[in-house]
């Protein structure tokens, strides 16, 4: 077993990571990373932290064996974690609790957040409603539209949500406009970024803060059968659900990791959000990583019938598991995803997120492949009531056709 | 002694300050690069600091942005862009700034582009998303190249940093005026001054303020405790709007002082 002490003092992942800002960040970015390191050591930080993440959130989420997906795929049997089943439906709130205490902690009162789907932008907007803090939401204008009863709940919420109509008015652009508000307020505000991306130490505060899944799934699997899964698998926009699964798994080397990225229409169209498998290394959002973009370093927009995969990027420490091998990363188109949507919808009773139902699907193809004796834990990162209504008029629309 | 040390040599010798305009690449089509550095040296610039668009640019501003989406739309790539530099350098006698974010640079090939930078005569480099702590994965090879790289210090800066920055250039330190994006503005914040003076005071190279400068009452405060400024909306501004005759009156703000007195 190799110990695993990622990433150095630097940030970087490998060649990965890093602290890609403009000066006016560096100042914020180097307290948080001494914030963290602090609340990290105090014991009273993590208790707060476990104890929202048990009496509000819900957790621990079970670890539920899906007997009948299992029998479908004919092979492995598959476990489903359960983080659809957390306050406000997906892992994202594991993330915004942790942060929005840190940010407590170093006197912020403001939480500025970029979401995609939405869900990032809810779990926000929830525990700043918890803390009594000021929440400000970039989204894009194009999600915005595909996601506007998500928009509804973080206003419910109390906070303010912000339409971004800059490039492709999607999470990229969200992005750029929440760091172009934090250069500017940066005294008083806290940028609660949502998945394993971003300068240092972002990548590392919100792999920790999501660890929890991958930690409560080694102990659940462990009492129930006295041994280790032989598969993880897990969906990847940026990769915060797939990291907080793979991280307590990494020096697990029996252990196999697969992440599974967003191929739209098909990997060899312009239509998908496949990074690891089609992107380049490059420099985005402030970390050196697996990028779309063309020959002269232009990001390119992502495509995925999942607005929370919809990211030209992918968090650094994935980059660096790629290169290095310890993970292995496989893409699933919109049709292969929507057929997973219905299936655990139809066999389990579980209707998936969109995001999720790629890692179902990977999922199944890899069960057929293994053994009947062999086990495959597949993160359920969220529900899918948020996604019922787009699919509904995909598949009307596909039946008028 | 490089392009950019003489300029300020110069201008401290006729104890003159520093007007450079910053432009984007492509903005107008690539074609009209040549003319437009042109046209601002003749306009007086000190120095000229050309945009490289990229499709992400976090420090800007709404005029920046647009300029570079409208550079993006027709077409412009850095291979491009040092390719025209190449032949300004025959007709353009000022040092030559690139700005740019680093992933242009890091899809170019960093090596190749600090060697092709070179030989286009380009003087210096900007790049606003590299802080020290990142800078060794280029600063080796714009150094070989002896290409200044042009480092940034702002107000949320600390002081024992700025020193730090400031004691490792050779070419100017900028000192970015506002916690904010490029972009005009009316108001500064009153602390400015005293940033400014202390930038001033820790830095053993040239200090130009940038973002946010756009009118003749701004430049002529700022330059009180500073060598000089970088204007950058405000000529982009002017370029598209075709403003051209207002542009040689903003670049002319130090000649006219030189006449009062």
């Amino acid at each position: 077993m190799t110990t695993y002490t990622l990433p150095n003092k630097k940030g970087h992942f490998g060649m990965f990571g890093g602290r890609f800002v403009p000066e006016t960040l560096m100042k914020a970015v180097l307290e948080l990373e001494q914030a963290y390191d602090n609340a990290k050591k105090d014991a009273s930080f993590q208790a707060e932290i476990d104890r929202l993440l048990k009496e509000y959130v819900g957790r621990e989420t079970p670890l539920y064996f899906a007997e009948n997906l299992s029998r479908h795929a004919g092979g492995a049997n598959i476990y489903l974690k359960r983080e659809d089943l957390n306050h406000t439906g997906a892992h994202k709130i594991n993330n915004a609790i942790g942060q929005a205490l840190l940010a407590v902690r170093m006197g912020k009162k403001k939480i500025v957040a970029e979401t995609g789907a939405g869900q990032h932008g809810v779990a926000t907007a929830t525990v700043c409603a918890l803390l009594n803090l000021d929440c400000i939401i970039f989204m894009g204008e194009e999600d915005i539209k595909r996601q506007a009863l998500n928009v509804f709940r973080m206003e419910l919420l109390g906070a303010k949500v912000v339409s971004v109509t800059a490039g492709s008015a999607t999470l990229k652009d969200a992005v750029n406009e929440a760091l172009r508000y934090w250069v500017a307020n940066v005294d008083d505000t806290h940028y609660l970024l949502g998945s394993v991306m971003g300068p240092h130490p972002f990548p590392t505060i919100v792999r920790d803060f999501q660890s929890v899944i991958g930690k409560e799934t080694k102990e659940q699997f462990q009492l129930r059968n006295s041994s280790l899964p032989d598969a993880v698998v897990a969906c990847i926009g940026g990769g915060s659900n797939a990291m907080g699964m793979f991280y307590p798994f990494i020096e697990d080397e029996e252990v196999s990791l697969y992440g599974v990225e967003a191929a739209g229409q098909g990997v060899d169209t312009d239509y998908h959000a496949a990074s690891l498998t089609k992107g380049k290394p490059g420099v985005l959002h402030g970390a050196l990583m697996y990028l779309l973009q063309n020959d002269d370093g232009q990001i390119q927009e992502a495509h995925s019938i999942s607005a929370g995969l919809d990211y030209p990027g992918v968090g650094p420490e994935h980059s660096h598991l790629k290169e290095v091998g310890r993970a292995k990363y496989f893409s699933i188109t919109d049709e292969e995803a929507l057929d997973s949507f219905q299936l655990l919808s139809r066999l389990e009773g579980i209707i998936p997120a969109l995001e999720s139902a790629h890692a179902i699907a990977y999922a199944v193809k890899l069960a057929s492949e293994m053994k009947y004796s062999e086990n495959i834990v597949v993160c359920l990162s969220g529900r899918g009531d948020k996604d019922v209504d787009a699919v509904k008029a995909r598949l009307k629309g596909g039946e008028g056709k | 002694m490089n392009r950019l040390e003489q300029s300020f040599k110069l201008l401290n010798e006729n104890n003159a300050k520093a007007f450079v305009p910053y432009m984007m690449a492509g903005d107008g089509g690539l074609a009209c690069l040549v003319e437009r550095l042109v046209l601002l040296e003749k306009f007086g610039a000190a120095a000229i600091e050309v945009g490289v668009p990229f499709s992400d640019p976090v420090a800007d501003g709404p005029t920046i942005q647009s300029a570079g989406i409208r550079a993006l739309e027709n077409r412009t790539t850095l291979k491009g862009i040092i390719t025209e530099l190449a032949k300004a350098r025959e007709v353009v006698t000022i040092p030559i700034i690139l700005m740019t974010y680093l992933n242009p640079i890091y899809a170019y090939g960093i090596d190749d582009f600090a060697r092709d930078i070179q030989i286009a005569g380009v003087d210096g480099c900007i790049i606003p998303d590299l802080p020290l702590e990142e800078e060794d994965i280029i600063a080796p090879q714009l150094a070989d190249a002896q290409v200044e790289l042009i480092r940034l210090v702002t107000p949320a800066t600390p002081l024992e940093r700025i020193k730090e920055i400031a004691g490792r250039g050779k070419g100017f330190l900028y000192a970015v005026t506002v916690k904010g994006i490029t972009g005009t503005r009316n108001l500064f914040d009153n602390d400015l001054n005293e940033f400014l003076k202390a930038v001033k005071m820790l830095s053993p190279i040239p200090v130009l303020a940038g973002f946010g400068i756009s009118n003749e009452d701004q430049i002529k405060e700022l330059t009180k405790n500073c060598d000089g400024v970088v204007v950058g909306s405000k000529i982009v501004e002017l370029f598209e709007k075709d403003k051209l005759f207002e542009m040689e009156k903003l670049m002319s703000v130090f000649k006219q002082e030189a006449k009062i007195v």
